[in-house]
């Protein structure tokens, strides 16, 4: 967790959204005035299934609290199979984690589809709660 | 790294300001290292905020550019392009989303708002700081099309293609033209049969020496990419020779004793192994179904001086540049029991249905030799499902309610029960709704929570369910025939379609367009469009539209004989490359291969090839791969602006 007492109370997430499937589901949420935690911060990539593991790790190390996977799912414009290799990725990045004692599930993954704005809140408040709950314990 | 960045904070009217304090935000920024000028501007995307910045690049000789405003989904494009007439190269453009992810998803929170916001606005200076000048690149073109499936939708978009001056190459899997609709005769909205539909565009097809028309043939694997595929295409053999004596080929088939179900009727009729599909089918040539041919095989041998038996499967490649896939749909199959389907004898589909209309003698609507006098339409079936196939199918409500209204204009007063979950008769075939019910059709409406029972009551087919129209009151209707509504479902081998194409499935598991506003008939694969009921349930008029779309779009790619490719594609550090492969087994386009650099493998990306999808990135072990504007330097440098106040 960053060292900073308030970022301990209100949790830095890092969301990695898909720029043609879940991003427009996050600029809709924001449409929509679905009001969810500030401190969620997306940085969009093509696929879900093309983020770096050591981008996610450089996220934990420089602070963030969580970072979020906003995965294409079965909705991925490049392959049916990008579940698979997206839950793949989160499965190494957790193994890389622990390597360096830091909670797996502070890295989550969901598939978030193009129109899926009150389930992109719904996480991103839950993930809030979840990590909030990790600092205060 | 750029050194003189230009920045624009937008208020968008008062949409950001009135949350974000965009005065803080500037503060914030303008000190940061790489900033030259930071502007805040009421409407960044009016045409004198545009020449504003364009004025700026030029007289500041900023060599990045960054507009704080709304989602690049509205707006990259037209920013991108004032960094062109300014002279600076457009992927040295960063667009930052401080409305939609900023200042409207905390409306609640104007401080936090701001936070993010400045957070966000030196993320995306950092991204540009980074930011390499990349070039489109431009490879020379085929001037030729492929359309895979020729029914309504492919034949009308083949048609186009032909007339716009490209080569068509139209491919067809059946050995008969038309596709679903020469299953069915009667065309609603419209006044016209569907066989002569289809011979309109047949005759359109033929009369075109561009077009040239595979039947029996598929498509079986493609390599390149956008502007230059090679597409491989198996035809099968037809065993009929081209230039046929008629004559022989009806006492061909009237010798001919073997029986088949067919496949045209849905197996309420039997066919011969020498068919045609329907009397009217296009070309007007038989086929030979060899392996079904039994002991009629004696048969066919004594007339092998008209036929072509020692034809084999035939393999030819093209070289097109797009590809338009018009594959349509299937019905839906109930699954045995559903609703009675296969276990209770006069429960029908509808596409069956229409089969059963058309195999009546005149005058007489008969299934299994029994007249019917009424039938009770079930709706929904396969479609609006909670679970399963949860979209609307979109023709059946209209197909149905208009097949009530035509058979009651060529057989004696038939009776029809709609049991209907909804009907969806939009626009003006709300009028054939208001006169099913003049006819004296009688409507109930079924819960979606509570769907009908088909059961078997004192020995008759009997539909019962609660009908909200009379407060919920159960009724019990014993129509003759029971006809399961049903729509449409992706074709049967769409799988294999997609994967010779790679192309995108959607979660109905029809094709899936890039956008549905804004790309509706484009595919994320550069060069394969969509037509038809291949991309999801349309009606015919639908599926010319959307066929037309397709065309239009593949001329317009297609015509200079030239294209641009993105410049997001993977590129090796063959410093750091290791040769482990993984990158190939990841690649979901085949962009990649190893070569041998002087005894050490090394991957290759194929640029016409690369989608920028990243798949490779994350699997290198040695770090070897990066995808163009998404660099190490670019995340990262991005990550920890966010993250540091």
């Amino acid at each position: 967790m960053s060292n900073n007492q308030n970022d301990q109370k209100d949790p830095k997430i890092l969301v990695f959204s898909t720029e043609k499937i879940s991003d427009p589901a996050i600029d809709l949420a924001g449409l929509l005035k679905l009001h969810y935690p500030a401190t969620a911060y997306t940085i969009n990539v093509p696929c879900s299934s093309g983020i770096k593991p050591r981008w996610i790790m450089h996220a934990f190390e420089k602070g963030f609290d969580g970072v979020f996977i906003a995965a294409d799912g079965t909705d991925c414009p490049y392959s049916i199979e990008c579940t698979t290799k997206t839950g793949e990725l989160v499965s190494k990045v957790h193994g890389m984690m622990k390597e360096k004692n830091i909670t797996p599930a502070r890295l989550k993954m969901a598939a978030i589809c193009s129109v899926c704005a009150e389930p992109f809140v719904k996480h991103m408040k839950t993930f809030h709660s979840e990590l909030s709950a990790m600092a205060s314990n | 790294m750029k050194q003189k960045i230009g920045v624009y904070i937008c208020q968008c009217g008062s949409n950001i300001s009135d949350y974000v304090d965009v005065d803080k935000v500037l503060d914030s920024v303008k000190d940061l290292e790489g900033v030259s000028l930071v502007k805040i501007t009421m409407f960044s995307c009016s045409d004198s905020t545009q020449n504003e910045m364009v004025d700026d690049i030029k007289n500041e000789d900023l060599d990045g550019l960054v507009v704080a405003s709304c989602s690049p989904k509205l707006h990259l494009p037209t920013f991108r392009n004032v960094a062109i007439r300014g002279g600076l190269n457009p992927y040295n453009y960063v667009q930052v989303n401080i409305r939609e992810q900023g200042s409207w998803a905390h409306s609640d929170n104007p401080k936090k708002a701001t936070e993010k916001a400045i957070q966000l606005v030196k993320a995306g200076i950092e991204r540009t700081k980074y930011s390499n000048a990349l070039e489109k690149t431009v490879i020379p073109s085929e001037k030729a099309v492929a359309v895979i499936g020729a029914g309504i939708a492919g034949m009308k978009a083949a048609i186009e293609l032909a007339d716009m001056g490209l080569s068509v190459y139209l491919i067809e899997k059946d050995f008969f033209v038309g596709g679903r609709i020469t299953q069915w005769e009667d065309l609603c909205t419209v006044e016209e049969l569907a066989s002569d539909t289809v011979t309109r565009l047949y005759d359109e097809v033929k009369s075109k020496d561009n077009l040239t028309l595979f039947l029996g043939a598929t498509a079986e694997n493609m390599s390149g990419s956008v502007g230059n595929f090679k597409l491989t295409i198996n035809i099968r053999p037809r065993y009929i020779k081209s230039d046929f004596n008629k004559d022989k080929i009806e006492e061909l088939t009237g010798k001919c004793k073997t029986l088949t179900p067919n496949e045209f009727d849905f197996g309420l009729t039997k066919r011969k192994i020498v068919f045609k599909t329907y009397p009217g089918a296009l070309p007007d040539i038989p086929v030979v179904d060899i392996k079904n041919a039994g002991d009629d095989i004696n048969i066919i041998n004594e007339f092998k001086d008209h036929l072509d038996l020692d034809r084999k499967d035939e393999s030819i490649t093209v070289d097109i540049g797009s590809v338009i896939l018009a594959t349509g749909s299937d019905p839906y199959t109930p699954k045995v029991g559903e609703l009675g389907y296969k276990e209770i004898d006069n429960v029908v589909t509808f596409q069956e249905f229409k089969r059963i209309i058309e195999l009546s003698p005149n005058g007489k609507l008969k299934y299994n030799g029994k007249d019917i006098k009424s039938v009770g339409y079930i709706y929904c079936v396969g479609s609006c499902q909670a679970e399963g196939n949860m979209y609307c199918s979109r023709f059946c409500c209209t197909c149905a309610i208009s097949t009530s209204l035509s058979i009651n204009k060529r057989f004696e007063k038939i009776r029809f029960y709609h049991v209907y979950k909804h009907i969806r008769t939009y626009g003006k075939q709300e009028v054939l709704y208001d006169q099913a019910g003049r006819q004296g059709d009688i409507f109930f409406k079924f819960d979606e929570d509570e769907e009908p029972v088909v059961s078997m009551v004192d020995g008759e087919g009997t539909i019962t369910f609660n009908d909200l129209l009379t407060d919920g009151e159960e009724i019990s209707v014993s129509p003759d025939l029971i006809v399961l509504v049903t729509g449409m479902v992706p074709r049967d081998d769409y799988k294999r379609v997609a994967e010779v194409f790679k192309a995108p499935i959607g979660r109905d598991k029809f094709f899936n367009e890039a956008h549905p506003k804004l790309r509706p008939v484009e595919t994320v694969i550069d060069g394969i469009m969509i037509a038809g009921a291949s991309q999801g349930p349309k009606s015919i008029s639908e599926s010319t539209k959307s066929a037309l779309s397709a065309a239009s779009k593949a001329d317009a790619l297609l015509h200079k004989g030239e294209i641009e490719l993105e410049p997001t594609l993977a590129m090796i550090d063959t410093s750091l490359c290791e040769g482990s492969g993984l990158c190939i087994q990841a690649c979901p386009f085949n962009a990649i291969t190893m070569i041998d650099a002087g005894g050490k493998k090394l991957a290759q990306v194929e640029k016409s090839a690369c989608k920028g999808c990243g798949w490779c990135l994350a699997v290198c072990p040695h770090d070897a791969i990066e995808l163009a504007g998404y660099t190490n330097n670019e995340m990262e440098g991005m990550i920890e602006s966010l993250i540091t106040v």
